[in-house]
């Protein structure tokens, strides 16, 4: 028979998560370390404005076609109606077969996103498998629920999670909640403050036989309807010569779509809106 | 009460480590080696999926012989090391001498404290943009580290499988090539130790483990992770070339 902490070994070892360890040996080093707790805060503490506080990402549009997925992100973050970045990005490659973007409190959706690849990582290193897309889309669901009580102070941080599915050879899409729920989602979906707007873009735009190239133009498409008419989306800066995040994944892996490409797109796009000379 | 008998602390190190090296002995041998492209690592291993050879972070791998979970435990220890390293620093902190270092610690306290040492002894291995910068720490048992240049054989017939590399180790092979030395070296010392006149035979895909760690994976795959297994399809047209030859 087995000595007793010998034996209790074998169960924790199922939990191989690297931010499961690093909440039980280093709490400081997780995104959402530092929160006030609810004996101090209390339920009177929420919400608060502590959403002026950092910067807020915007817009993310996600969407299947054959053979794979896509998601694009715009470039903007904002604080109030300031612009913080024109730069930053908001859509990350997660592994070698999935993507996510994040909208929301922006630090600490860099950080979500740096430790859900670290996490991804860190399961294949020890298991010598990848994780399959569910066992991610669950991770990051319980990621975003630990994130709950800075996001009842106005801190929250809604990530898009799409990749492709090695099994079925299908690509999938995944939304959440602040509260860490988990909803799988068909076609096309957006999220960020945009998101209505590029919805209804997408709605109009998004059929079942786009190929790669189709779907750029639409995901380049739907977030240029988005920043038309939400300020805190920002489109595609030709000044700066600045574009979309996009990322293609599907069988051969993760790519992002070159800058030429999207200035390509991005040109024509604002070509024939010209041209065409109406209000939208 | 009876008094316990005195066994001076020489004997009692010697001791735990004929113990530890009659562990490693039985082991069969691993290669790590440092090329041209990177850093090939082989191994003799019959079993595809209980590995000897292991990632640990972008650029550095982990090789071992000895006892199978002891050494699994110290590569999942090294794992996590290096991501909570890389994840509260930056990437480029994580280095092989610091990793070396806190094995070499850990395996020291183990040798002199716990009721039996860990028989294992292991390479840690990190590629550098160049090959004057490839690191290979080898560690001992006992805790003791060593920094070799070039290559790096451990387990049971690594004597002899050093004497079989001598001649056709050169810091200009591909990695290809340096698979193919190694893969001969190996087959050439377990045909030896077995006294058999075997020694022509082809060196088997289902009794080598292999992994590179290639110097540019970002230019090669677009991968900053240099770490990259071989497997059966690629392994057996490799070992078949070097037959052809």
């Amino acid at each position: 028979m087995l000595p007793e902490d010998a034996a209790s070994a074998i169960p924790g070892a199922a939990a191989g998560s690297f931010a499961g360890y690093l909440s039980v040996h280093h709490p400081a080093l997780l995104p959402s370390a530092g929160t006030p707790t609810t004996a101090t805060s209390g339920v009177a503490a929420a919400p608060t404005g502590a959403g002026q506080l950092a910067p807020h990402a915007t817009t993310i549009v996600a969407m299947t076609f054959p053979g794979g997925v896509l998601m694009a992100g715009d470039r903007r973050a904002t604080m109030g109606n300031v612009i913080a970045s024109r730069h930053i990005e908001k859509v990350f490659p997660a592994d070698a077969y999935s993507v996510l973007g994040i909208a929301g409190s922006a630090g600490i959706g860099v950080d979500l996103a740096r430790l859900f690849q670290v996490e991804l990582e860190h399961y294949e290193k020890i298991e010598a498998t990848r994780m399959s897309l569910d066992g991610k889309a669950n991770r990051l669901a319980a990621m975003v629920r630990q994130n709950l009580p800075l996001a009842m102070q106005g801190l929250a941080v809604v990530p898009l999670f799409a990749g492709f599915d090695t099994e079925r050879r299908v690509g999938r899409l995944f939304s959440f909640d602040a509260t860490g729920g988990r909803y799988e989602e068909h076609e096309h979906h957006s999220v960020g403050s945009g998101s209505v707007f590029a919805r209804g873009a997408l709605k109009k735009l998004w059929n079942p036989h786009l190929d790669e190239a189709a779907a750029v133009r639409v995901g380049v498409e739907a977030l240029y309807d988005a920043a038309d008419d939400d300020s805190a989306t920002g489109g595609p800066d030709v000044v700066r010569g600045l574009w979309p995040v996009v990322y293609v994944v599907d069988g051969t892996g993760t790519r992002r779509v070159p800058d030429r490409e999207l200035e390509a797109v991005a040109r024509e796009l604002i070509g024939a809106r010209s041209s065409a000379g109406r209000e939208a | 009460m009876t008094q316990p008998f005195y066994v001076s602390p020489e004997q009692l190190m010697k001791d735990r480590a004929d113990f530890a090296r009659k562990g490693i002995g039985r082991g069969r041998s691993v290669v790590v080696m440092s090329c041209r492209d990177g850093i090939a690592l082989v191994a003799e291993n019959p079993s595809p999926s209980l590995h000897k050879l292991g990632e640990i972070y972008d650029r550095i791998a982990f090789a071992a012989v000895g006892k199978y979970n002891e050494f699994e435990s110290l590569r999942q220890a090294g794992v996590r090391y290096a991501d909570i390293r890389g994840y509260s620093y930056a990437r480029e902190d994580v280095t092989a001498r610091g990793l070396a270092s806190v094995y070499a610690q850990s395996l020291g306290a183990v040798f002199t404290a716990e009721s039996k040492p860990f028989e294992v002894e292991l390479v840690v291995a990190e590629v550098g943009r160049t090959q004057e910068s490839d690191h290979l720490y080898r560690l001992m048992f006992d805790g003791s580290i060593a920094d070799e240049a070039g290559f790096v054989v451990m387990g049971g017939a690594a004597d002899a499988v050093v004497d079989a590399l001598r001649a056709s180790w050169s810091p200009d092979l591909g990695l290809h090539e340096a698979v193919q030395a190694s893969a001969r070296s190996l087959r050439r010392a377990s045909a030896d130790s077995s006294d058999e006149t075997s020694g022509a035979r082809t060196p088997d895909a289902s009794v080598l483990e292999v992994a590179f760690l290639e110097r540019d994976p970002d230019t090669l795959r677009g991968s900053r992770r240099a770490f990259r297994r071989i497997g059966e399809p690629e392994l057996g047209t490799l070992l078949q070339q070097e037959q052809d030859t």
